[in-house]
């Protein structure tokens, strides 16, 4: 058995914030299932889920290996508590409305694509082939997101008033997306992680030119809500995570 | 110019959903020809192409995809069905059966 590293346990945390962004909101999108406002899109969005549930499964399993404490997928994603577990808050933010939700993927898809386009070059080969996969699957979350807010806040006035609402209330979460901890500026300087004032300069044109196409403003908020990363959560997140893990801790081990 | 006489599938333009109905084909493999899979609503064709994608290409069923607005597609008629038919019917020798295929000849 090789000897852990402080690379190790700093890339094992980096994967796990990584692997819980994915995770939660791909439970996130689940919701919709059998809710949605057409049975296409229904299908459309579980096809979104079902990619970021793959790169969550792919980012724990990286980040069990890492740590090195014999922790595989299912027993991170399952048996942690709500203060290990590390995602954004931008991505457990509850669905609201078709719009709100549509605002919410926009924010995090023109985040996501710059990302794992950096990670892709990773000195780290585990996360640079993981992105790689998740690349692909993110330009198309991208498209999707972007092609609904369009025809939201460019469609009637009152889609136009509900994808407006939806910004304004997930908007001030954005900014924990760009947020450095000592941690991340270790695995910048080692080339493994992407640097976010890199990629916030490419998320904020890409919001920006999709909302001036979707006739929408671009919400002004001094408001900046954070502590995902150190498992600080909003209201809502208990339900969600017991939602999601009571199968399991009802059933250890069980499976299909 | 007249309307098509029938959409395909016999379903009203814009149904409860708001979204009109689309046709759509998926081409499987380079070299074969784009072949009907199913029906869809969208608000427009970006979106019907994108739920083409969601709806009929989730396990690597296509290489290529076309959207067609089901009241665009003219279809014959079912009443029509014996006068366009039947008449081919009795003519076997429409059919290359009556020629020996050499064993060189390929991909025929």
């Amino acid at each position: 058995m090789t000897t852990t590293t402080e690379v190790d346990l700093d890339v094992a945390t980096y994967c796990l914030r990584l692997g819980d962004d994915a995770l939660v909101l791909a439970q996130r999108l689940c919701e919709w299932a059998a809710r949605s406002p057409q049975l296409e899109e229904d299908v459309a969005l579980l096809n979104l889920a079902l990619d970021l549930l793959g790169q969550a499964r792919s980012l724990l399993t990286l980040a069990g290996v890492r740590e090195g404490r014999g922790r595989d997928e299912d027993a991170l994603a399952f048996l942690r508590d709500e203060p290990d577990v590390v995602n954004l808050q931008l991505v457990e933010l509850e669905n609201g409305d078709f719009g709100r939700t549509m605002a919410r993927q926009l924010l995090v898809a023109a985040y996501a694509v710059p990302l794992w386009q950096a990670l892709c070059a990773s000195t780290d080969a585990d996360l640079a082939a993981i992105a790689g996969k998740a690349v692909k699957e993110v330009a198309y979350h991208l498209d999707h997101a972007r092609s609904w807010v369009v025809r939201l806040g460019d469609g009637t006035e009152e889609s136009h008033r509900r994808v407006q609402a939806g910004f304004d209330e997930v908007w001030p979460y954005g900014f924990e997306l760009f947020e450095v901890d000592p941690l991340l500026e270790r695995l910048i300087a080692r080339g493994v992680a992407a640097d976010p004032a890199a990629l916030q300069q490419v998320w904020r044109a890409t919001v920006e030119e999709v909302l001036a196409e979707a006739t929408l403003v671009v919400p002004e908020t001094g408001w900046r809500p954070t502590g995902g990363r150190s498992g600080a959560h909003t209201e809502a997140f208990g339900y969600l995570l017991a939602e999601l893990q009571h199968l399991h801790r009802s059933h250890p081990g069980v499976s299909w | 110019m007249s309307q098509p006489q029938r959409p395909l599938s016999g379903s009203p333009q814009r149904p409860l959903s708001g979204s009109p109905l689309w046709e759509v084909f998926v081409r499987s493999r380079r070299g074969l020809s784009h072949t009907h899979a199913g029906s869809l609503h969208a608000p427009d064709a970006h979106m019907a192409l994108r739920n083409a994608r969601d709806l009929y290409t989730r396990r690597q069923e296509g290489v290529s995809i076309w959207v067609v607005r089901a009241g665009d597609v003219v279809a014959s008629s079912p009443d029509e069905k014996d006068a366009f038919f039947d008449p081919a019917g009795d003519k076997p020798y429409r059919h290359p059966t009556f020629y020996e295929v050499p064993d060189e000849v390929q991909h025929l």
